[in-house]
């Protein structure tokens, strides 16, 4: 009897579907006939299930889905890092958009570039006035190199202003070395030479490369802290073009079967658009992802950057969830027995 | 003094590397100095002596992605 209620609970149980049920009609014919009073004690006295498994596993606490307390931390270069979304602080209309979309992102780690200061205006307004380098890890990039040799020198002055600012993230470097203007697409052979002497310098490497898997691993064998596969080219919108190179980098990078580490951190890094293409990246098995111009040139940008964190959050749940495999033909929800239809082929 | 700033010629009377952050109106900032393509760090800006035809990068973090 216990047994039918629990079932005949979960009509109203949430997160079931309703139509979900397959309860006996014999004992719901019975307790239509039962008398009051051996109503009210089946429903409020003790019943005989107390070691049942399914009654403990509902009396669990249904966890939060946003602790990320239960999560396994993103550790990067020895540092962890609290927020798995890392955003850039370019393109934005001022430097108070640029405030509340770092705000609404969720984001601990922001990327910033390093450029000439101004010799004539260098009273202008200062990213820096408005970037609290208390609160974020500052990761420069060496965007705009083109040569191993300038992105070195590029992170070498990027640390040395971190270093004067006590930030974090002074040895930290998001290396690019780009081949060329238009595609901004990474050159690999700078890229891996760079890296190579960024790592003998002592810099912790978040290396931008394409998602070529057999790349991805020769920058990791350089000593990379991270690999940062792009979704598609720096600003295109695109979002995650080519799944199957992600997953192939993933599957190199992570799946020990396959000479990789589970913690070694693989960020997906430039294309993304929109929301959803976060949640595939994360979905996919990315350890975070790095972006800008979808939150800065979005309409509304401190939305999108809402948007950015939660559909983090979703993907990375449901890679930690693990997704039903895909296959070609239905499965019902609800039950065939007890249909009262016809059935085509039966 | 000649020396040749973030890629211009500039005539400044500074013989050291803090006097010019000095004689720039950069004292204070968050400014990395690279001379000759080699970083300065700050603590030896007051002891690093300039002379003519140096090339120096001064350089600042900006919005990037």
């Amino acid at each position: 009897m216990a047994a039918f209620l629990r079932q005949y609970e979960r009509k109203a149980h949430p997160g079931f579907d309703p139509n979900d049920r397959g309860y006996d009609r014999k004992l719901e014919e019975k307790i239509k006939h039962m008398s009051p009073e051996e109503l009210d004690a089946l429903m409020h006295g003790d019943w005989d299930d107390n070691n049942s498994q399914e009654n403990m596993a509902t009396s669990t606490p249904t966890p939060n889905a946003l602790d990320h307390a239960q999560d396994s931390p993103l550790i990067v270069g020895g540092k962890t890092i609290a927020s798995r979304l890392i955003v850039g602080t370019g393109k934005y209309r001022d430097y108070e958009q640029m405030q509340q979309a770092l705000e609404a992102s969720g984001a601990s780690v922001v990327t910033v570039a390093v450029r000439r200061e101004r010799l004539i205006d260098a009273d202008g307004k200062s990213m820096l006035d408005y970037l609290d380098t208390d609160r974020y890890t500052i990761l420069p990039n060496t965007a705009g190199c083109f040569t191993a040799e300038d992105a070195v020198r590029v992170s070498r002055l990027g640390r040395e202003i971190l270093d004067q600012l006590g930030n974090p993230g002074k040895d930290w470097v998001k290396l690019e070395v780009l081949n060329d203007k238009k595609t901004l697409l990474p050159d690999p052979v700078g890229t891996l030479e760079a890296t190579k002497e960024l790592v003998a310098d002592g810099f912790q490497v978040l290396c931008y490369t394409s998602d070529d898997p057999v790349m991805a691993t020769k920058l990791r064998d350089a000593g990379a802290a991270s690999v940062m596969p792009a979704g598609s080219p720096i600003g295109s919108g695109q979002g995650v073009l080519n799944a199957n190179a992600i997953a192939i980098i993933l599957e190199m990078l992570k799946d020990p079967a396959s000479g990789g580490d589970p913690d070694y951190p693989v960020i997906l890094d430039a294309g993304v658009g929109t929301a959803s293409d976060v949640t595939i990246a994360m979905e996919l098995g990315a350890d975070g992802v790095l972006l800008n111009t979808g939150i800065a040139h979005a309409d509304d940008p401190v939305t999108m950057a809402h948007a950015m964190r939660h559909a983090l959050d979703a993907g990375r749940l449901s890679f930690r969830a693990g997704r039903i495999p895909k296959k070609l033909y239905a499965t019902a929800s609800s039950p065939w027995d007890g249909v009262i239809s016809y059935i085509p082929g039966e | 003094m000649k020396l040749n700033i973030n890629g211009q010629e500039q005539d400044i009377d500074a013989d050291r590397v803090d006097r010019l952050l000095e004689a720039l109106g950069m004292a204070g900032q968050a400014v990395a100095v690279e001379l000759n393509r080699d970083v300065v760090p700050k603590r030896v800006h007051a002891t690093t002596a300039l002379k003519d035809g140096d090339v120096l990068e001064l350089v600042t973090l900006v919005g990037g992605g």
